[in-house]
């Protein structure tokens, strides 16, 4: 009991100054512009994922190209290798 | 075409290797500033994009009405490509938009027709690949169709009310500008010339393939 009495002291004295100290509540907004340069929405990030986008979409595209080609080859190839067995 | 094949390769990477280089020598535009270079690849793609419906609505109207199967490999080929260079002009544009406009997307005239384009050339691959004997013919239509709303993306922007910037801001251009936008226009259609070489070629292999099962079916 004397534990949990010395622990509510003790937060309550802790609390007192913090609650001293704390801004009044926002009555109303007050516009600005233009908007500081450090609260902006940055560029740089957007156009790099954009030119970044670009060139994985391309390469990505690429290679489904040669992956699809090299199957139809192969497949080519033992149809081919299957014919000429068949006619010996 | 296979001589020019490599040559081509090369001077395609060179071209984008050197692209990021004029970009960014470029002047900022006033008001949107260092976002606004995603211009120099978003345009590209459109311009591409456009390219190739034209190309897939000619050849499917050849296939349709000439019946010559070389026209429809062809269309499928750049068929697949609308959809690649459609995505990379989908992407790039909110990124630019979010910015610029501070919302990722509109559903204005423009940008709704633009999605729809898209949405009319995945609807084309589909058919062809999922619809069964005889698709490519409903395929060919839908090209035909696609290719008739072109014309209405492209004015779209200057008809009605949009966020987007008119067709008149490519002729006027200031001259830092206009050099690195008509460089990676080039470079973008010498990659679409590329790769639309690389995938006619797989559908005539796919072809070739075809008539070796038929052949071996015979014996």
């Amino acid at each position: 009991m004397k534990h949990l009495f010395r622990a509510c002291c003790s937060v309550l004295l802790l609390a007192a100054p913090a609650a001293a100290f704390q801004p009044s509540a926002q009555g109303g907004f007050v516009p600005v512009t233009p908007l500081t340069a450090a609260e902006q929405l940055p560029a740089a990030p957007l156009l790099i994922t954009a030119y970044a986008f670009v060139w994985v979409a391309v390469l990505v595209y690429v290679w489904s190209i040669w992956r699809r080609l090299g199957k139809v080859e192969h497949e080519m190839h033992a149809l081919q290798q299957r014919a000429r067995r068949d006619s010996r | 075409m296979k001589k020019l094949f490599t040559p081509l390769l090369l001077i395609v990477a060179a071209m984008f290797a050197y692209a990021p280089v004029m970009i960014a020598n470029a002047p900022y535009e006033s008001s949107m500033g260092l976002v606004q270079k995603i211009f120099y690849f978003h345009v590209p793609s459109w311009f591409v994009m456009f390219t190739a419906v034209f190309i897939c609505g000619i050849q499917s109207a050849n296939f349709l009405f000439r019946r010559k199967p070389s026209a429809d490999r062809i269309a499928v080929a750049a068929g697949e490509l609308v959809v690649l260079f459609g995505l990379l002009g989908l992407v790039t544009g909110p990124l630019w938009g979010r910015k610029a406009w501070g919302v990722w997307w509109q559903w204005d005239a423009r940008l709704t027709m633009a999605l729809l384009l898209e949405l009319i050339f995945i609807g084309y691959l589909l058919v062809r690949k999922y619809g069964g004997p005889g698709s490519e013919k409903l395929a060919a239509a839908m090209a035909i169709f696609g290719m008739a709303n072109v014309p209405f993306v492209y004015v779209s922007v200057n008809i009605w009310r949009t966020v987007h910037p008119k067709t008149t801001v490519v002729p006027s251009l200031v001259p830092g500008m206009f050099g690195a936008f008509w460089f990676s226009v080039l470079a973008f259609m010498l990659l679409f010339v590329l790769l639309l070489t690389l995938r006619v070629r797989l559908e005539h292999q796919r072809a070739a393939l075809d008539e070796l099962y038929l052949a071996e079916e015979d014996l």
